[in-house]
């Protein structure tokens, strides 16, 4: 087997050497001796037998071509995930051994590659966030906004979350969950349409521990936090600013300037692929202050013997390897390889890279609200967004999407697959447009959804 | 001049002494060692006017952001390409890597990563489909789940399996979840308070369950370097709701009483959760099922070498037996007559009749990690999967029988998939593990886990991994054996001081965690944007 060195000249060598020290072995299966004999398996397991490298590609290829890959197609597809290009440059560097296969980086004096970019990457999401400090990862963006619920009650003293309507379902499941879980209570507002404003700030009481807004919300909307932080501070609460597109906060106002306690949010967008949904990257960001009380792991600066500066991972005493039951989280792993891409593709947009692509973002949006907002029965519900914002048609969307697959498109999200069961969202459709649609796709997908309308 | 290598040996030991005096003190110019390069921060190099991409500004249009506009800088540095490129590549050359060297980190698994992996993840079929695009348009995606599944319930000899946990603690997480939905069911979620965990376990485990509310109580470990299975007994009662137990355990041993152990928790009405983070040591050889596990989670990372990538991502999939098998959470996969389907709402599972108890994450879960392990099972097969714990446990203890006598060992027997040695060949040398771990690393080795389990004095925890030669393994046990005899003879200065040949020398970690300096801060106000 082309993975195995050992040959079985080896292992009856080695096995003679295990003998010499250790009576009564003379064979592999006696290595095995203190597995109950019930529960030893003599057969091979019922799966099929090895394949050569050639087998292996041809049968995951055959599932692949399955699949409609987003680039074969006009596609706008967002909700928490987007398309976007990355640059060749980040690929070929995630896939250096160096970083691909190490290890987390418990020795400092040989991983200070992998702590110097973590390093890079706190930095760039406090800066993006508008925050003091972020930490090295979460392993996405909705787990993220659980920890960051669990870590409110932690600074607050406080075990009621409320959470906007504003938030991504699935977000929202994943928090009521974990919390749930936790022994927490979790008020949740009925999903908020663009265009109607919820009353979040008359349900924040002196038990409240955080309020969780989305900022572009599931729907797109830009929300104004600043109220909604305002209220909360007002009560001793924190407010917890999510957001699921962080390429928006190269155009938009930085939750920290919206006054925002805590941020968290998915950053996929830079760097990584779609991958059906994970591995993607959580970004955690929050005050100095409140440091001590986040998850996760940080990488800190420090000295070595000789007084150069290098990195380190710090605070590990929030952590569970240190602290077991009393730790601020269970994490372990975090999102190691998916940062590194974040922290290239970003290293690489720069300063006005990134804020051009997120203007190209918009840019793309607005074309493509203009378009689909002239189609025949087609409203657009929002009165702000970034990329993306939803439509309200003139029939069930879900059917609409089927439809526009028929016609090769990949026409966003029916709003009912995630809120299934409300009349309200029966007909409404979240349709994202990245710097990848071409002005082609966008008039293909226009005239596809007049006709299939 | 033992310590010299072999291809490099000087034409004389004078001149070998003049180098060694002459490196010891003497400092470049720039910082850098030859290929031993200094590197600054990005935002050190930061070129305000050069840019990575080219992209064009968009025509005029009309802004739809409701008065958001960002104001004022980011903040961030401007690079070219190829100075991107460089900073990254410099970066990467101060890292230990499983490609580059052993990597016997133990409870890590650090195995070869086969590249076969890599590529597969990288079909547009996997890499660019979206999480909420239609899913008949996803058909392949869902079906190599569903195979995936299949194939982790067979190894596991389980009924279910909950695939979207992100990385093991959040496996170990939805295990607990759904044991905690079926003592709610059966009107005991509130009665059954505590779980048991040995006190050799995983940092994950008792805070796994301390997250959702349980209270930990430890068991014990007898000095075979087993769970005090008496001890644990005599912990079972009305408020137990679960055991969580390692196996193969921390220790690197099988827990010979695990039968016994499962039978008694399930008498007493709790649930067994297995920690699989050493399942690589028993894959093909033994189904957790039949041990009678109730939920274990997979680490991807650990037996199906997906890429540990510098810590993460994970993927930490949990097969639950048949009395936890209603209890996963959302979304789930189901068989239909047209192939497997996604349960994703609360809603459609109503409408099936299952019970499942939440959500963990947005989405599925890791297709990334699920195509590279995928990869790795096709290749290996059910042979080849029983021949990797086969050799993975024939490596340990190859290793341990090699060091036992110079070296100190706290148990007796074979071992699983790991060696576990204690501190006490160290004693009066005034060498400490760290110090012998830091030694390792002027050898060329990434040193094993340290001071863990935590039931051993002075731990050092190695893991080999299958994917090691013999000659591999030969000279790693010549080289430790050489360091215990140097640490033995007092030859202090190899161990107080190392790493010497580090990119860094000994980092001062008190003093990062006293002052905490978490990210770079500008030396000069940022320029607001134009």
């Amino acid at each position: 087997m082309r993975y195995l060195p050992l040959t079985d000249n080896d292992r009856r060598d080695m096995l003679g050497v295990i003998g010499a020290t250790l009576p009564g072995v003379t064979s592999v299966d006696d290595l095995f001796r203190d597995v109950p004999k019930a529960a030893r398996l003599e057969a091979l397991v019922d799966l099929p037998r090895r394949k050569g490298e050639l087998d292996v590609e041809r049968h995951l290829s055959a599932l692949a071509a399955k699949n409609v890959a987003a680039d074969s197609v006009p596609f706008f597809v967002g909700g928490g995930a987007y398309r976007h290009h990355v640059p060749a440059t980040v690929d070929h560097l995630i896939q250096r051994s160096e970083f691909l296969t190490s290890y987390t980086p418990y020795q400092p004096e040989i991983t200070q590659g992998t702590l110097q970019y973590l390093f890079e990457f706190q930095t760039m999401v406090a800066q993006l966030t508008g925050m003091e400090v972020a930490n090295a990862s979460m392993y996405d963006g909705s787990t993220g906004c659980g920890e960051a619920v669990l870590m409110a009650h932690r600074v607050t003293k406080r075990r009621k979350a409320i959470l906007s309507g504003t938030l991504h379902p699935q977000y929202r499941e994943a928090v009521e969950n974990l919390s749930g879980f936790a022994g927490d209570k979790v008020v949740s507002l009925p999903s908020a349409l663009p265009g109607k404003t919820e009353d979040i700030i008359s349900l924040i009481d002196d038990a409240t521990s955080c309020v969780v807004v989305q900022c572009p919300s599931f729907f797109g909307e830009l929300i104004d936090m600043r109220v909604i932080a305002d209220a909360a501070h007002a009560k001793g609460a924190l407010l917890i600013a999510v957001f699921t597109e962080v390429m928006s906060l190269g155009l938009i106002t930085p939750p920290g300037e919206m006054g925002a306690d805590i941020v968290v949010g998915e950053g996929q967008s830079l760097g990584n692929p779609l991958n059906f949904g994970g591995p993607y990257v959580g970004l955690f960001a929050t005050r100095q202050k409140y440091v001590r009380q986040m998850p996760g792991r940080l990488c800190g600066e420090t000295v070595d013997a000789a007084g150069k500066r290098g990195y380190v991972l710090t605070l590990s005493t929030r952590e569970q390897h240190i602290r077991r039951e009393k730790a601020t989280s269970n994490i372990c792993t975090n999102s190691g390889l998916c940062c590194l891409a974040f922290t290239i593709h970003l290293a690489l947009l720069g300063e006005e890279g990134f804020r051009r692509l997120a203007r190209i973002n918009h840019a793309h949006a607005v074309q493509l609200a203009g378009l689909l907002g002239a189609v025949p029965g087609v409203e657009i519900l929002n009165g702000s967004f970034f990329n993306e914002f939803t439509l309200r048609l003139p029939k069930p969307s879900a059917g609409v999407v089927d439809a526009l697959v028929g016609k090769n498109v990949l026409g966003g999200i029916p709003v009912s697959r995630l809120i299934p069961g409300h009349a309200d969202a029966e007909n409404l459709l979240l349709v994202a447009s990245t710097e990848i649609n071409t002005d082609q796709d966008c008039e293909t997908f226009a005239a596809a959804l007049a006709e299939v309308l | 001049m033992s310590g010299m290598n072999r291809q490099g040996r000087p034409s004389s030991i004078e001149t070998a002494v003049n180098d060694i005096e002459f490196s010891a003190t003497h400092e470049t110019f720039t910082g850098n060692r030859g290929l031993r390069l200094e590197e600054p921060l990005i935002y050190e190099l930061d070129n305000p006017g050069a840019c990575g991409v080219d992209l064009d500004e968009p025509d005029a249009f009309e802004p739809r952001l409701g008065g958001f506009e960002r104001k004022g800088a980011i903040g961030l540095a401007s690079l070219s390409e190829p100075d991107v490129m460089r900073h990254f590549v410099r970066l990467s050359r101060k890292n230990y890597s499983i490609d580059a060297g052993l990597y016997p980190l133990g409870s890590c698994t650090m195995k070869h990563n086969p590249r076969l992996n890599e590529k597969m993840a990288r079909l547009p079929g996997f890499a660019d489909v979206h999480p909420l695009q239609p899913q008949q348009t996803v058909e392949g995606a869902i079906e190599l789940m569903a195979q995936l599944s299949h194939w982790l319930m067979e190894l596991t000899g389980m009924q279910a399996v909950a695939m979207s946990p992100k990385a093991g603690a959040h496996g170990e997480l939805c295990g607990m979840m759904a044991i905690r939905a079926a003592l709610e069911a059966r009107g005991e979620g509130a009665s059954r308070t505590r779980v048991l965990v040995p006190e050799s376990a995983h940092g994950t485990n008792p805070a796994t369950a301390a997250l959702i509310g349980y209270k930990v109580d430890e068991i014990p470990v007898k000095s075979n370097g087993r769970v005090d299975t008496e001890a644990f007994k005599a912990k079972l009662g009305p408020d137990v709701a679960a055991i969580m137990l390692t196996n193969p355990n921390t220790c690197g041993l099988f827990e010979s009483d695990i039968i016994e152990i499962a039978a008694a928790v399930h008498e007493a009405g709790g649930y067994f959760y297995c920690d699989g983070a050493n399942f690589n040591a028993i894959v093909g050889r033994v189904r957790p099922g039949d041990l009678g596990v109730d939920a274990m989670h997979i680490n991807l990372h650990k037996t199906f070498s997906t890429p540990h990538g510098g810590g993460g991502p994970g993927a930490g999939p949990v097969v639950l037996s048949a009395a936890l098998a209603p209890f996963a959470p959302r979304p789930y996969l189901v068989q239909t007559e047209e192939g497997a389907r996604l349960i994703e709402t609360a809603e459609a599972s109503a409408a099936d009749g299952t019970t499942p108890f939440g959500r963990m994450t947005a989405f599925h879960g890791q297709m990334g990690m699920y195509v590279r392990a995928f990869a790795y099972m096709l290749s290996h097969g059910s042979n080849g999967l029983r021949q990797v714990a086969e050799d993975a446990v024939l490596n340990a203890n190859y290793v341990l029988a090699s060091l036992r006598d110079e070296l100190s060992a706290p148990f007796e027997g074979p071992c699983m998939h790991e060696a576990l040695f204690d501190d006490r060949f160290l004693k009066g040398t005034g060498v400490e593990t760290l110090d012998f771990a830091k030694a390792m690393i002027d050898e060329g080795y990434h040193p094993m886990t340290m001071y863990f389990p935590l039931v051993v004095h002075g731990a050092m925890l190695i893991e080999p991994t299958e994917t090691e030669s013999k000659q591999t393994l030969d000279q790693f046990i010549a080289t430790l054996r050489d360091l215990a005899r140097a640490a033995k003879a007092n030859d202090i200065s190899r161990f107080t001081g190392a790493p010497h040949y580090a990119p860094r020398h000994r980092l001062d970690e008190t003093g990062a965690a006293r002052n905490p300096v978490l990210r770079w801060q500008p030396t000069v106000p940022l320029k607001v944007a134009e």
